[in-house]
């Protein structure tokens, strides 16, 4: 079962917290200019240092070569891996776990991409859990580090710790009232950056934030993921605020709008991506406010990655696209609901 | 008609937009207009765009001057291929791209000093590898004033020291 249907705290804001380590093993050329060769033993090489440990019971191996496009998909949808990651499927490789918390990116970007993902705000013990994971792996390979400049990358935007820590956040009151931008402006003066993790460009969809350290040098982990958190915390005082003044200003005008919400989600036959999320945005407001006693914010995440491309079509059982995908989302999505609402209905 | 942003409001604003030669007709409710108007843009952010403005931002100066750029001796990527494609082709490539990437690393990151995490391995040999350095010097010295028991004790140290490190601590090239 994924981390996903579990609860995790502050919930009512934080989807997830994230941690990712980017590590190179030592007298290998880094992925970018490396030769196949190079990188199979170093999938093989990583393959023998963390599976069949004991350690590591519930972590499986795989070649992306060998998974199918729609699970490649799914995969990136549920931010287990990256794209770059299925843009070198020739080589490229993933160990994750049976939660999938943990997963260990191999010829990436870097030779090692790990990361660890829990629900809620939880960046402490993502980083605990993924330490292990790195002294683990370290105790078996040698990975490039230097003295002064520490974990070597490809990318000299991330040497250093190598750590890139991110928090997942549902911002739709802050959206609502315009001051996304302001908080986006404040948070780059303290070397955090933040983007919108559905849609492309400059869409947000659902009103979905990701907030992550943008420097990796000079500062240690621990430093890092306290300026996140310090920087967090404040979003997540400040939305919660929002939320409930617009609730106290708007009265059952409010309530309406998330209650049609609901209903269309609940009964619409074509549902765009688009408007999935802003449907599934609104209703997650609800929820989190106790307006929607019969859905959890676990419901709701856990729709949020069922009703994307990669999901729908798993759902399907074929390739589809264009108007099939908003109809077949329809369907997804309302027999999903329809069977959580009857299991609460039972119990 | 509904608002086909939201498609729960009846649409009030009719709005009509030529992009690419293309004409877009959009009907909105009230709401979603107001909405469309302001809408947030969140910069998106390319590592590569990062990195060649840094680079252009007048440090890239004596790299010109150079009649051929730096050039990594194990990897062979040179300094102009890595400011294209904005990664480097191995851990040597910052040893013998050090001199332009400092300024680089200095920008993007305020700081050209690690202080967090050191790799066990890594860490205990980089040590070894200190002491032993430390010992020779000893040894130099031992020798140079003819204190030769002392530099029998020294030499067997080191000797010990450069088994116990095994494979990790041999030279890296
Ligand atoms: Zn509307
Ligand atoms: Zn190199």
């Amino acid at each position: 079962m994924s981390w996903i249907n579990e609860k995790g705290p502050l919930r009512d804001v934080v989807i997830s917290s994230r941690i990712r380590l980017a590590r190179n093993l030592a007298n290998y050329p880094f992925p970018p200019v490396m030769k196949p060769q190079h990188a199979a033993e170093i999938a093989e090489n990583i393959r023998n240092s963390v599976i069949g440990r004991r350690s590591s019971q519930g972590l499986s191996f795989m070649f992306i070569r060998d998974v199918p496009i729609v699970e490649r998909q799914i995969l990136v949808e549920k931010h287990l891996a990256s794209q770059d990651l299925m843009q070198n499927y020739e080589v490229s490789a993933l160990i994750m776990d049976k939660d999938e918390k943990i997963t260990i990116m191999i010829n990436e970007e870097d030779h090692i991409r790990m990361q660890c993902i829990l629900p809620g705000f939880q960046l402490n013990q993502s980083w605990d859990i993924l330490n292990s994971v790195d002294d683990m792996l370290e105790s078996q390979v040698e990975y490039a580090f230097h003295d002064e400049l520490g974990y070597l990358t490809s990318c000299p935007t991330n040497v250093g710790t190598g750590m890139r820590s991110s928090v997942m956040m549902h911002l739709p009151a802050l959206t609502l009232n315009q001051q996304m931008n302001a908080i986006l402006q404040t948070i780059s003066k303290i070397g955090l950056t933040a983007r919108g993790i559905y849609g492309e460009g400059s869409e947000a969809l659902g009103s979905i934030y990701q907030i992550s350290n943008q420097i990796t040098l000079g500062l240690s982990e621990e430093e890092i993921i306290n300026n996140l958190t310090i920087a967090c915390r404040q979003i997540i005082d400040k939305e919660r605020m929002a939320r409930k003044a617009l609730w106290d200003a708007n009265g059952i005008q409010f309530e309406d709008a998330l209650w049609r919400a609901y209903g269309i989600l609940l009964n619409a036959r074509v549902l765009e991506l688009k408007e999935f999320m802003a449907l599934l945005s609104q209703v997650r407001l609800g929820v989190s406010l106790g307006l929607i006693p019969k859905l959890t914010l676990e419901d709701m995440d856990y729709l949020m990655t069922i009703g994307q491309p990669g999901g729908v079509t798993r759902k399907a059982g074929r390739m589809i696209d264009g108007n099939e995908i908003d109809i077949a989302r329809a369907n997804v999505i309302r027999e999903v609901m329809e069977g959580i609402l009857k299991t609460k209905d039972i119990s | 008609m509904l608002c086909q942003e939201c498609k729960q409001k009846p649409a009030t604003v009719h709005m009509t937009k030529i992009i690419n030669n293309h004409k877009t007709e959009l009907h909105l409710c009230e709401d979603c207009a107001r909405q469309r108007e302001s809408f947030i843009n969140i910069p998106t952010f390319s590592v590569n765009d990062l990195i060649a403005s840094f680079m252009d931002m007048g440090q890239a100066k004596p790299a010109f001057e150079k009649l051929s750029p730096s050039k990594c001796a194990v990897c062979g990527m040179d300094f102009n291929q890595f400011k294209n494609i904005g990664r480097l082709g191995c851990q040597e490539c910052y040893k013998y791209f050090g001199d332009e990437l400092g300024p680089i690393l200095r920008k993007i990151q305020g700081s050209t000093q690690h202080t967090g995490k050191v790799p066990k391995r890594s860490g205990s040999a980089l040590l070894t590898k200190k002491q032993i350095q430390k010992l020779k010097a000893e040894l130099k010295k031992a020798v140079e004033i003819e204190a030769y028991e002392k530099a029998a004790e020294l030499r067997d140290k080191i000797r010990e020291l450069e088994q116990s490190q095994g494979y990790s601590g041999r030279e890296q090239q």
